[in-house]
């Protein structure tokens, strides 16, 4: 039986006369960006600064200010246990929570006893490839140009730099033609516009995914984020939610898929304007819904915080530090259960089927990702962060290799029941003769051995 | 998977494919599909109409049209083959559509159909698979959560037989007969000459015909289809393993493909002035050696060159053993002094 368990280490001080100087700064943005020279900034760790109740720093209503990198500005309100109480809290939402733990571990925990948002979150896989794809049903109509070289350059480059530590990855664009959404929008005549209703949603990605195509060498998961110009006969396109009201963003976004959204052409101003009309997509609009769906789809969201937390947003490079280390620590864990169960269901393979030949670089892989486990968990119990992380990546990397190496079929192994039955047939009745003969010449030289004794 | 091959196994081939289009026309996109067949139909010099598989009397649908991939196909549906997209173990080499990509949400349909027996599977005439195989195939996968939920369907004789060995969680299965029934076929269709589709999988695709990609209709529909007055045999089905009540679990959740979705409420605010990150390639590049071509023997030397001489070891220590043995006795049942009549 496994278990997990968790504990945050904190240490207090009082401040010094660099962070006094800091901490002087008139908004809490320029408070952070001075202390952040002076702050620790390993991987998995946090500095919070208490500040008083009657600092101005922090605006009204707002008792804790997160930073866009490792740190967070508390105000200390009411009494010593309410303080540590807060802290504790504002610790749990930058790092990582029970839930979470339990939400990383989701293969091993039965099934009932989790939440359905549990296993919504992207596996943790060593790379992963994104694919951007512009849909164009009415080239009749429009011609979209989109400047995805550079909209990837620009802005999903930066993000996906910060996100190098957890995973390669690898991007891609294509524009398909004359792909139509599975779904008919419905006319709406009071915003005189189609609308897409929340319920249909989940139809509309199949018939799309189909000519969607994906790398043929790369087996790592592939997310996909859809840019869909709808046709003239069915502008503007908007989606509903379940309230019917119209979505700010018009997109919506498939869990370990991806995310697909919506583009509105506006009409154009003459109705005799030729076709088709020429179509420059806005890119910074396109990429800050594209880029949101991809921190929703790796777990990173904003929605549970509470309403007097004042959380910095993270700007170009798409997430702030401690939401990287909260990605790593969920990451980290599941790879270590994954390792373990996969380590665990080798070992009970090998006892059933008695006779499998292991070969030697299983075997060194075998070593190596159990070596490399337990290294991770004591680097993660000491809460170091970044080498808990790299330990773990070498352990599933080894450890995949080992169980998914195709030498271990069982069906290439005989048991032995299946040796004597196909060699018993071939050898008894060649064996009859030769033992019967056998058996007459030890009859004879016992006899032979009876007789001198008896002639003398 | 249809395991058999040869002419007069049209149906188990239109079987399968006919299953392979109600799964496509529910939803499921070719890349999600693995399908084996020994495709020896079409282009058959028995088939009077060249490039089609009917499953229909009177020909009036063509299972084999231009949107078939078939991702195994002839001598590559063999039961090893089959249990490596099972449990994952495929050489390297391997491309992603002959791969099984679940993961631990996905749910997975397998549909097998072909000549069985009381506990096995024949693949292709000259192999079979055994219940205890799939049940230890399936067991893997549980193990490494390849698989949210199975639905395993087959359409042999004594099919029951074949899911009596499952042991893993979260698996339902149906069989078209019972351990020592025959699972009939429906029609034969007198143009071409042999029997078109199995009874069992006829009335299931009736069935199938009514589900479109919103349907609610539910698991225990589908443990009444073909009942034994149409079919001659009893179908049968297993959900012990099961963890749901079948009959909230939704046709479409295997047939289908309904994904979850969430509406996105949240954007990124991105400041619009930012260069971009160029990825810069170093400025002189490294002096490589020209290319030429490696040395290579000429052709004439390679065609006079001898065999190599294998080394030759002496006889091992069984056939030795073996030989010995059987001098010895010789000897000994007649007698040294007849040697010399041998030689």
């Amino acid at each position: 039986r496994t278990s997990v368990t968790s504990r945050y280490e904190m240490r207090y001080r009082s401040t010094t006369g660099q962070e006094e100087a800091a901490l002087a700064a008139a908004t809490a943005r320029e408070a952070d960006a001075a202390l952040y020279p002076l702050q620790d900034t390993t991987l998995g760790s946090l500095t919070m600064y208490v500040v008083p109740e009657t600092s101005s720093l922090l605006p009204q209503g707002i008792n804790v200010y997160v930073g866009k990198h490792r740190s967070a500005l508390v105000r200390a309100v009411g009494s010593l246990a309410a303080l540590q109480a807060r802290l504790r809290e504002v610790t749990q939402l930058m790092s990582f929570t029970a839930s979470a733990v339990a939400a990383a571990l989701s293969d091993r925990v039965p099934n009932g006893q989790l939440g359905p948002d549990a296993r919504r979150n992207l596996k943790s896989s060593l790379g992963y490839e994104i694919t951007f794809s512009l849909l164009n049903p009415d080239p009749k109509s429009h011609t979209v140009d989109w400047d995805i070289e550079g909209a990837v350059n620009r802005y999903v480059k930066p993000v996906l730099d910060k996100l190098s530590l957890v995973a390669n990855f690898s991007v891609d664009s294509q524009i398909l033609y004359y792909a139509v959404l599975g779904v008919t929008p419905r006319y709406d005549k009071e915003s005189s516009s189609f609308l897409l209703s929340a319920h249909s949603l989940p139809h509309v990605i199949n018939p799309v995914e189909a000519r969607l195509g994906s790398s043929a060498a790369s087996l790592y998961p592939v997310l996909n984020f859809l840019l869909y110009v709808p046709e003239r006969s069915h502008s503007p396109l908007y989606i509903q939610d379940k309230d019917g009201a119209p979505v700010s963003t018009n997109a919506f976004h498939s869990p370990r898929w991806g995310g697909i959204m919506v583009y509105n052409v506006e009409a154009p101003a003459s109705p005799q304007a030729s076709l088709p009309l020429h179509v420059d997509v806005d890119m910074a609009r396109v990429m800050e819904v594209f880029l949101a769906q991809l921190r929703l789809l790796f777990g990173l969201s904003r929605e549970e915080v509470p309403p007097e937390f004042l959380l910095e947003g993270p700007g170009n490079e798409g997430l702030a530090d401690w939401e990287l280390d909260h990605l790593l620590w969920a990451h980290t864990v599941e790879n270590i259960a994954t390792v373990s169960t996969t380590l665990t269901s080798l070992a009970q393979l090998l006892d059933k089927i008695g006779n499998i030949v292991i070969k030697d670089d299983v075997a060194s892989e075998v070593y190596r990702a159990v070596a490399s486990v337990q290294r991770a968990v004591t680097k993660l119990s000491l809460g170091h962060l970044h080498a808990a992380f790299q330990a773990s990546k070498e352990a599933v990397t080894s450890s995949e290799r080992a169980f998914f190496d195709p030498s271990l079929l069982h069906l290439l192994y005989f048991p032995d029941d299946q040796k004597f039955a196909i060699y018993i047939p071939l050898f008894l009745p060649m064996a009859v003769p030769i033992l019967l003969s056998l058996a007459k010449i030890v009859r004879e030289t016992r006899l032979r051995k009876k007789e001198p004794t008896k002639m003398d | 998977v249809c395991t058999s091959r040869f002419w007069f196994n049209y149906r188990h081939v239109a079987n399968t494919l006919s299953v392979y289009r109600s799964v496509k026309r529910l939803g499921i996109p070719d890349s999600h599909i693995v399908l084996m067949l020994a495709d020896d139909m079409a282009c058959n010099p028995r088939n009077p109409k060249p490039a089609t598989v009917f499953s229909h009397k009177n020909m009036e649908l063509n299972v084999y049209g231009d949107d078939v991939e078939v991702d195994y196909r002839s001598y590559e549906v063999t039961v090893e083959n089959f249990l490596r997209v099972l449990t994952g173990r495929i050489p390297p080499s391997t491309p992603r559509s002959k791969r099984l990509l679940s993961d631990d949400r996905s749910n997975i349909l397998i549909y097998m159909t072909g000549h069985g027996g009381n506990g096995f599977l024949k693949f292709q005439d000259s192999e079979e698979i055994t219940n205890v195989e799939l049940a230890d195939a399936f067991e893997q996968m549980w193990q490494k959560r390849r698989y949210n939920e199975l639905l395993f369907i087959i359409d042999t004789c004594q099919g029951a037989s074949m899911y009596e060995r499952f042991y893993s969680p979260n698996i339902m299965a149906l069989a078209s007969s019972q351990v020592g029934e025959d699972s009939l076929s429906h029609q034969p269709d007198l143009a071409i000459g042999v029997h078109l589709m199995d009874r069992y999988t006829f009335y299931v695709l009736e069935f199938l015909e009514e589900i479109h990609p919103a349907s609610q209709t539910n698991m225990n529909d589908l443990f009444q289809v073909c009942p034994k007055s149409l079919c001659v045999s009893t179908p049968g089905h297993r959900t012990d393993l099961f963890q749901r009540d079948p009959q909230k679990v939704l046709i479409t959740d295997f047939f289908g493909s309904v994904r979850k979705v969430e509406i996105t409420t949240e954007t990124l605010s991105l400041d619009r002035d930012v260069a971009g990150v160029e990825s810069k390639f170093p400025e002189e590049e490294l002096a490589t050696e020209p290319l030429k071509y490696a040395e290579q023997l000429p052709v004439a030397q390679i065609i006079h060159q001898k065999p190599k001489q294998k080394d030759w070891h002496p006889p091992g220590g069984f056939i030795l053993g073996l030989w010995a043995l059987i001098i010895m006795v010789f000897f000994k049942t007649y007698g040294i002094k007849h040697m010399k009549h041998v030689f």
